[in-house]
């Protein structure tokens, strides 16, 4: 079954039924992991609340956010979310160029997001502020390093999608693994709302 | 059969497919520049804004798995809605657990300390 829909390589001898149907539970399978993936949020969140009081007599969140490069970012993050949906929509066309496009308008945004978040971290840490400082700046950089690293692996996953789709087009299979991708970047948007409202804005009051 | 239904009315409806999006984000952009200007305008009081803050957070997850994640009330969503639904309750178990008894601890070992 998995092989079927994972190698692309028996498209003609299936009809839209067999795929649709694997493809449609793939997809469901994925948005199991997610819901996994948001246990794991879940624990750094209550770690990050549990620990965000313990300063250890170095800076607080007051001292160290800046609320204006936090909306930025969270500017573009909230922008490659709907590029990515006019990418599916421009899948459900048909239309290749045009999925191509918007995965790297995506790609570019969600790329800006990071660079940003890089940059912040290389600031905080030159600054004598690293995570080894106090178990605020580690709950810190735990959760909001973790959202970063799923970041960049959507990244390297749409990157992916770029190259797939350039050379097989718009097949079954790469449909399932747009649609993944979709419930996966999508996600991470939600999880950083929840990032800016309780780290950076409830930090900096 | 239910998802072949599912993705030829996604097939037909790229106008209103756009459109669900646009509204997805408006909204977004909406719900996110009220947290952020009243906690750099300093509007009201600080229980009123954090109230506010997580209130419009609250909101916008919801904007976001509607217009974003397509989740509703529709019968081939049920399970989607019924697993994220479950994740949830677990979730508040782990956040609320957690704060809650990591709030004793430090209260008990605060007057042990004394």
């Amino acid at each position: 079954m998995s092989n079927e829909v994972l190698s692309g390589h028996h498209d003609d001898h299936h009809d839209g039924h067999a795929h649709h149907d694997t493809g449609s539970m793939k997809v469901y399978g994925f948005w199991i992991y997610i819901l996994s993936d948001l246990i794991l949020f879940a624990s750094l969140f209550a770690t990050y609340a549990v620990l965000h009081n313990s300063y250890a007599g170095g800076v607080t969140g007051k001292d160290i956010f800046e609320l204006p490069y936090v909306a930025v970012e969270t500017a573009a993050l909230l922008l490659s979310s709907i590029t990515y949906g006019f990418a599916i929509i421009a899948m459900y066309k048909g239309s290749k160029s045009q999925v191509i496009s918007w995965l790297m308008v995506t790609f570019v945004l969600g790329a800006v997001f990071i660079g940003m978040e890089i940059n912040e971290f290389h600031h905080l840490i030159v600054e004598g502020h690293g995570p080894d400082k106090s178990a605020f700046l580690s709950a810190f950089f735990t959760l909001v390093g973790t959202h970063g690293l799923h970041v960049t692996s959507g990244l390297i996953w749409m990157a992916t999608m770029i190259a797939l789709i350039s050379k097989d087009g718009i097949t079954p299979t790469n449909k399932t693994r747009l649609l993944c991708l979709s419930l996966f970047w999508h996600f991470l948007d939600v999880v950083w709302i929840c990032v800016f409202t309780i780290v950076y804005l409830l930090g900096v009051m | 059969m239910e998802h072949g239904h599912h993705e030829h009315s996604a097939d037909v409806n790229h106008s209103s497919g756009v459109k669900s999006y646009l509204i997805g984000f408006v909204l977004s952009v909406i719900l996110t520049a009220i947290p952020f200007g009243l906690v750099m305008l300093k509007t009201f009081s600080t229980a009123t804004t954090i109230l506010c803050v997580l209130a419009a957070a609250a909101v916008q997850v919801l904007v976001h798995l509607h217009y974003f994640l397509h989740m509703d009330r529709s019968a081939e969503q049920r399970e989607t809605v019924v697993s994220f639904v479950f994740t949830v309750i677990i979730l508040a178990i782990i956040i609320g657990g957690s704060m809650w008894i990591m709030q004793n601890l430090n209260h008990n070992t605060m007057i042990m300390g004394n």
